[in-house]
């Protein structure tokens, strides 16, 4: 029955102290906090570390949770304000830290064959602004609407909406480089 | 708008797979706060297992799981996972082709998670801010693990999917022992599950665990592809399997060492490396079932890995050097001229106060029961053999770097043992802050003629504060200036930054060593305490100057990473190797006789005839310079090599190890030799082996020659 239980009903129980209903909970969507981590950091570890830190910071958040938006809303805005202070944790800490920023840096570009997809992935990533990926990891990783993505992160739906324009910008560029290759 | 975004899109939504893992210590992690902050710990802890509709044994086996491995210390608790792994391993060869490597990571994951039990049992349960990324620390395993199944009235499907989510690991674990379970009763399991909602991801552990019974039933596309989930992104294909470990890692190596020409480059220039870690990782990878990728394997580091009983130096010498000549075991036309060095060993009742600074990574991947918890025995291990009057202190960095421990006496044994014990695992790393930490209590605890060393413990992950490595290595290469050393400690697979860690030791004249074991870390910390922590030679660079009359053709084995330049070797400011006290450095040379049917090269028509001379019927001559400790000038020795020199069993050992790493490599140089007589020149050369180092070895060698069938 837990299992059918909406999560806005779940997180009241929970933010009640319901041990069940958080258990639920979390195990419901750490994927979910996992897999946004991972798009908006672009590294496995980062996004691991980042969705523990997350659950364990979920038992007070909660507490903030007042029941006024979607619960997958409030859990999305949980994770990019997170990922937000981790990149700026990595900023303050190294030149050029910008999670998706680093693989390039980093010594990856030795990428195995097989692995294009990703590379490409990667590289269309770190040409995109911190608030455009956080724009195309949730509209096009976690498909939310426009207005959805709006809410998440603080801006209206007409941000978003430019905000996508211009990744479909930068994107043309890419595929332009790309072809002239 | 969508096209061009198509692609995007479908990249982002290929998420990797969670890692079941991962996962189980954030949701254990989760609760446990949970309980923390509603002060009702106690309320559901005090729960017999319930008989769920369909799942009655399987609930009361992992019951029984679960107290067994709460009795179990943390020493048993190692002893009874690595068995578990082996079983797992024992049946990768049942399975059809291709499936190795998953049983590899089968067996890792088993043995990480059933670990992670261990691990809940052995940690202090010190209070930490709710918030506060610090794991391990739960304070009743039972009710982190299986609590939520015991709530008062879930439907069957609820406890059948809360205990499938949150006991992956037992799962998997306990799988191989449970076979005659009816693997048929698990199907519906899964089927509740996957009806219950939710990313298939998640149940990535229960479909690894699944593998091994799924013999008969041919294995369905999606859960090969979800077992992969270490691997980095799967992309819906069987083609991508990847080896199980090294997703992450990144390997520091150069292409093997040419054949040079005499004539032409007569001068062989290297830095000393009495590293090891490359051996640890050839053998953790053989061990998994997997021959190493060839640029995991450095051969010096395999050959150095071996103690030695090279002649001792005299009275008042920093170290004496052996050279032997033998003929090249893989190559008859050739000879091998081996170059040991012999450390001294000061008197050790009278070596310097030693000041040790352990500086522990606990960011989230050092939870693994071969991370953590291995360093806190491995350290607990070391604190034996020092002083009273030396000093100990602990950093630890994770999300914030953290004095642990301020500088302690080392006679105060419990505070040390209970500062090492509430170490926990959380958040991500902080390598730099953390490095920073060390150096400054390294250099707060200094005393006259006393020695400070930093050890850097971590599972090379240091992916955060350091996408500047180079600034890092600066930043190291200056503080050695100042006296500290820095060496590394390498834990666990999966997120090995080898490269990271060589450089950092290098850099720190420190030495690289990759703990994979209870036992290994007694052979670094215990049995070499002395050797690893006191240098009595730095800087030690090696220069052969080869005589093109007797050596037309050369090739120096391993020390790719090491090269110097011929001009370094006489110039002081350039950084090279230390050798610690009583340790043996060995470096082997294949040289070519001219007119050798052996030559590579044909000789030049206009080249020069040889000089004639007294010194004609030398092979060569052997320069060494290093430095005492803390001196900036450095000292020079001079040896002839004549081309007498007996081997020794020793040389022979050596030289054994160093085909076996070519043979690894895939080495064009070996010729037909191969695996078998490897062993056998290994079995015939072992020597007295106490420590059965060399034995081993010789296993390796045969697991490697099935493996590679």
């Amino acid at each position: 029955m837990l299992m059918d239980t909406p999560d806005e009903t779940l997180a009241s129980a929970a933010a009640d102290g319901d041990r069940a209903a958080f258990a639920t909970l979390v195990a419901r969507h750490y994927d979910r906090i996992f897999g946004l981590a991972w798009r908006l950091s672009g590294n496995r570890s980062d996004a691991e570390d980042l969705a523990q830190d997350i659950c364990a910071a979920l038992p007070v958040k909660l507490r903030h949770w007042r029941a006024e938006a979607r619960f997958t809303t409030w859990l999305y805005r949980v994770v990019v304000n997170a990922a937000h202070d981790q990149r700026r944790r990595q900023a303050t800490r190294s030149k050029a830290a910008e999670g998706w920023g680093d693989w390039e840096l980093a010594r990856q570009d030795e990428i195995e064959t097989g692995r294009e997809a990703e590379a490409w992935l990667h590289q269309a990533m770190a040409q995109l602004s911190p608030e455009l990926r956080d724009t195309v990891a949730l509209v096009l990783g976690e498909e939310l609407t426009q207005a959805q993505a709006g809410e998440v992160l603080g801006v209206t739906e007409g941000t978003i909406s430019w905000r996508m324009s211009e990744v479909k910008k930068r994107l043309r560029v890419i595929a332009a480089r790309e072809v002239g290759q | 708008m969508t096209d061009d975004l198509n692609d995007l899109r479908a990249a982002l939504k290929s998420a990797p797979a969670s890692d079941p893992e991962a996962r189980a210590r954030a949701l254990a992690l989760a609760m446990e706060n949970f309980d923390r902050i509603q002060g009702s710990a106690d309320q559901s802890r005090h729960k017999e297992d319930r008989p769920g509709a369909d799942t009655p044994r399987r609930a009361g086996f992992f019951g029984g799981v679960r107290q067994m491995m709460n009795f179990l210390t943390a020493k048993p608790a190692l002893l009874a996972t690595t068995s578990a792994a082996a079983l797992v391993v024992g049946l990768a060869f049942v399975l059809p082709l291709g499936t190795i490597p998953g049983i590899g990571q089968g067996s890792q994951e088993d043995m990480r998670e059933s670990n992670l039990t261990g691990e809940w049992v052995t940690t202090n349960p010190a209070p930490a801010e709710p918030a506060a990324p610090a794991a391990g620390a739960a304070d009743e395993p039972a009710n982190t693990a299986m609590g939520t199944a015991a709530t008062p009235k879930p439907a069957p499907e609820a406890a059948a999917k809360v205990a499938a989510d949150e006991v992956p690991g037992l799962n998997s674990s306990v799988r191989p022992a449970s076979r005659p379970e009816n693997p048929e009763s698990q199907a519906p399991v899964r089927k509740a599950t996957e009806a219950a909602g939710g990313d298939k991801a998640e149940y990535a552990a229960d479909i690894s665990g699944d593998v091994i019974v799924s013999e008969a039933p041919p294995l369905p596309m999606n859960d090969a592809r979800l077992r992969v989930s270490n691997g980095i992104m799967p992309a819906g294909d069987m083609t991508y399997l990847p080896a199980p470990a090294p997703s992450t890692e990144d390997y520091a190596n150069a292409a093997a060492n040419p054949v040079k020409v005499t004539a032409e480059e007569p001068v062989s220039t290297f830095s000393t490396d009495i590293d090891t870690a490359s051996w640890s990782v050839i053998r953790s990878t053989l061990n998994a079932g997997l021959l190493p990728a060839p640029e995991q394997v450095r051969v010096e580091e395999m050959v150095n890995y071996f103690p030695y009983s090279y002649a001792a130096p005299e009275a008042g010498e920093a170290f004496a050097t052996t050279v032997s000549v033998m003929p090249t075991p893989w190559n008859p036309e050739t000879r091998l001229v081996s170059i040991g060095l012999q450390g001294a060993l000061p008197e050790i009742a009278n070596r310097p106060a030693l000041n040790l600074v352990f500086l522990v990574d606990t960011s989230g991947s050092m939870q693994d029961m071969n991370k953590l918890p291995l360093l806190k025995q491995s350290l607990a291990l070391m604190l034996p053999e020092l002083r009273p009057e030396d000093q100990v202190a602990i950093v630890a960095y994770a999300g914030s770097a953290g004095t642990v421990l301020e500088p302690t006496p080392a006679g105060e044994r419990d505070k040390i043992l209970n500062a090492l014990d509430g170490l926990s695992a959380g958040g991500s790393t902080a390598g730099a802050e953390g490095l920073e930490l060390a150096y400054q209590l390294a250099a707060k605890m200094a005393g006259d003629g006393e020695v400070s060393r930093i050890l850097l413990a971590t599972d090379g992950d240091f992916n955060v504060g350091v996408s500047d490595p180079e600034g890092l290595e600066a930043y190291v290469a200056k503080k050695r200036a100042g006296g500290t050393y820095l060496s590394v400690l390498g834990f666990g697979r999966g997120n090995l930054d080898d490269a990271t860690m060589q450089a950092l030791a290098q850099n720190g004249n420190g030495t690289a060593s990759y703990i994979d074991s209870l036992s290994e870390a007694r052979k670094v910390l215990v049995d070499q305490l002395t050797g690893a922590l006191f240098p009595i030679a730095d800087d030690v660079k090696v220069q052969v100057e080869w005589n093109p009359a007797q050596v037309a053709e050369y090739r120096l084995i391993g020390y790719e990473t090491r090269a110097l330049a011929r001009e370094d070797f006489n110039n002081d400011k350039v950084d090279a190797g230390e050798i610690g006290a009583g340790l043996q450095v060995t470096a082997i040379y294949e040289v070519t006789a001219p007119g050798s049917a052996g030559l590579k090269n044909d000789p030049l028509r206009y080249g020069e005839a040889a000089a004639a001379g007294d010194v004609n019927s030398e092979l060569g001559f052997l320069r060494l310079r290093w430095k005492e400790p803390g001196e900036s000038v450095s000292k020079l020795k001079e040896t002839p090599i004549t081309g007498t020199e007996p081997a020794s069993d020793e040389t022979r050992f050596a030289a054994a190890m160093a085909g076996f790493g070519q043979l690894l490599q895939g080495s064009v140089y070996t010729g037909d030799w191969g695996w078998q007589e490897a062993i056998d020149l290994a079995l015939a050369s072992r020597g007295s082996d106490p420590y059965g180092y060399r034995i081993e070895a010789v296993n390796l060698m045969r697991l490697a020659q099935s493996l590679s069938k």
